[in-house]
């Protein structure tokens, strides 16, 4: 009996020593932080940028806790406009990726088996290049071009950093579908479109979600691309955070903005993991 | 004849990727080519589906993969070009490569870049492999959340916390102290390992779910203590998969730009943010030879990756 509970005890301990460290690091350098940014989204910025004390140092500081911040944003359209703009941005993104995505996917799930890891490979190749050189890449591109700091290259070089990220769940999805399903709408009388639109399509929505989810939430946050590629109009949400942060200085507003932007991707992110199951559901 | 037409759309592609060098014949080329890439859709089309069921999966999906490389040929292609100017192929030369050795800001960026991904990915693979036996074998309930969160976060989120929590938290509280602290390297590193433990992670765990528990168990009852259980049983099973993971947080170490650009402060500069500067302020080759040079180590890096544990190169999910 004692070995049993020696045993027991051994267990939890190293069950405590293994999830600690992590859980440690974690809590300070994630969970924290991100609790004091929902603070500091309530709080007055300094007189030299960063954040106002919490209790005044002299008389008639603005010191303490306001809702200020999000009065500014729910009272100011144009605040709105850019989070629309993002979504948009995002939205056209998802789409073009999708389009682009989905025969690269159905080509290598109907491909043989033993070249299916070689074409993935070729998919995730380019994408271990920097993020920056694939940005420089379409300014090289486009600048001789006079397409340089617009909309669309902004668009384009944010389908070209987020599209392997859509192809690879698709694949994923499709590689499992059974090819006797597309056997049986033809022999059904199906043609090759409504054997697309009737079987494979609606199988492969859970993988679409997924990838939606994987291009949509971080070009929703991005803010390089368009201070490289875009114009002063193209300005998403990921740029006023990082102007608020480093340019105005004005933390709390900043802070304000991450915790919208926060609250969108979770938004996001829990209608895409309802979607993939309720396709699932279906399927 | 299907054959034939995806042929032809090779050909324009190639023709395509010609027309970036072309300068003054850039656009005729490129008319060329498009007028070729609809030659070969039509070809493909008026000829019998039997040829090849195939076809137009191939000719959209060539399409892509050219979309993929093309803009990076074009890089690597004119970090060799002996021109100022991204804009025509004059001639071949090194000199770029040569005056990126002779850059002392560029040499210790790269110091920097390397510097920071090792320490960041030693210890991301050590808190993320613990992370991940944790999630897998004792369920725990609170990790999944904290360590998965970062990865699915737009990085600009995990970059602006911390650099609050960094100047506004830990630098007043450890001044108190007499610990004078401020942003640069040591914050870089932090901030690099709390987005790498979470992929380290879910490579971890990917490799514990496909074993078979029973072996752990056999450990268990043959007498093994959990630490022999781990350093003879579980360890040696799961290596590759933290090997992978440690090149994975290497890798997403040296080429983060973001999370680094909101971490560094402003004395410290690593590859990725130099990289910023330059394209921001003045465009040489000079970025185009440092961008290959960096797209050769991280190419060697997934090689190997994909050498030690193949199944990390099988998606994301």
């Amino acid at each position: 009996m004692t070995s049993r509970a020696d045993a027991a005890r051994a267990h939890g301990l190293t069950r405590w020593l293994v999830s600690t460290p992590p859980f440690v690091f974690l809590l300070l350098f994630f969970a924290i932080p991100s609790l004091i940014m929902v603070v500091a989204s309530f709080r007055f910025p300094g007189e030299f940028g960063g954040l106002a004390p919490l209790v005044p140092t002299r008389p008639g500081e603005e010191a303490g806790l306001t809702a200020e911040n999000y009065e500014v944003f729910f009272g100011d359209w144009v605040y709105f406009q850019i989070f629309l703009k993002s979504f948009g941005v995002a939205g056209i993104t998802t789409l073009i990726c999708l389009v682009m995505a989905y025969p690269v996917a159905m080509l290598i799930a109907r491909s043989p088996k033993r070249h299916r890891d070689l074409m993935v490979l070729l998919v995730i190749l380019p994408f271990a290049s920097n993020f920056l050189v694939r940005v420089y890449a379409w300014m090289i591109i486009l600048g001789p071009m006079d397409l340089l700091f617009s909309r669309f290259a902004v668009l384009l070089s944010m389908v070209y950093v987020h599209l392997p990220f859509m192809i690879l769940p698709l694949y994923t999805n499709l590689e499992k579908h059974d090819p006797a399903l597309l056997d049986a709408a033809q022999d059904l009388g199906a043609n090759g479109w409504e054997r697309f639109w009737r079987v494979t399509f609606p199988l492969s929505l859970p993988g679409i979600f997924s990838g939606s989810a994987l291009v949509f939430i971080p070009v929703l946050g991005m803010f390089a691309i368009p201070e490289i590629l875009g114009g002063k109009d193209d300005w998403l949400v990921g740029n006023m955070i990082k102007e608020s942060f480093l340019g105005t200085r004005d933390w709390p507003f900043g802070s304000m903005l991450s915790i919208m932007l926060t609250l969108c991707v979770l938004g996001v992110a829990a209608m895409a993991a309802w979607l993939a199951a309720r396709g699932v559901k279906r399927a | 004849m299907r054959r034939l037409a995806l042929v032809i759309e090779v050909v324009a592609i190639a023709i395509l990727f010609a027309s970036v060098f072309a300068g003054a014949a850039r656009y005729p080329l490129m008319g060329g080519a498009t007028a070729l890439l609809a030659g070969a859709a039509f070809l493909g089309w008026r000829s019998p589906r039997r040829s090849m069921p195939g076809f137009w999966l191939w000719y959209l999906s060539l399409l892509v993969y050219a979309f993929l490389y093309l803009p990076l040929a074009i890089v690597v292609v004119f970090s060799f070009n002996n021109s100022k100017l991204n804009a025509e192929w004059v001639g071949f030369t090194l000199d770029w490569y040569h005056r990126l050795m002779g850059n002392a800001d560029m040499l210790q960026a790269a110091g920097n870049s390397v510097l920071i991904a090792l320490t960041a990915a030693a210890m991301a693979t050590i808190l993320g492999t613990m992370a991940g036996i944790a999630i897998h074998r004792y369920k725990s309930r609170v990790l999944p959340g904290m360590v998965f969160t970062p990865v699915a976060m737009p990085e600009i989120l995990l970059g602006v916390s911390l650099l609050v929590f960094f100047l506004n938290t830990a630098k007043p509280a450890l001044a108190s102290v007499g610990v004078e602290f401020d942003l640069g390297l040591a914050t870089v590193i932090i901030a690099h390992i709390t987005f790498c433990i979470g992929f380290v992670a879910i490579i971890v765990r990917a490799r514990l779910a496909g074993m078979d528990e029973s072996i752990f168990e056999a450990a268990r009852d043959l007498g093994a203590s959990p630490w022999q259980t781990f350093r003879l049983v579980t360890l040696p099973l799961i290596l590759p998969g933290v090997i992978a993971g440690a090149l994975m947080a290497f890798t997403l170490s040296i080429d983060d730009f973001v999370i680094t650009f909101f971490t560094s402060g402003l004395g410290t500069k690593t590859l990725p943010l130099e990289i910023y500067t330059m394209i921001k302020t003045a465009v040489t080759p000079e970025v185009n030879a440092v961008s290959t040079l960096l797209m050769l180590l991280t190419l060697a890096m997934i090689v190997i990756a994909g050498r030690v544990a193949p199944e990390v190169l099988r998606g994301k999910e």
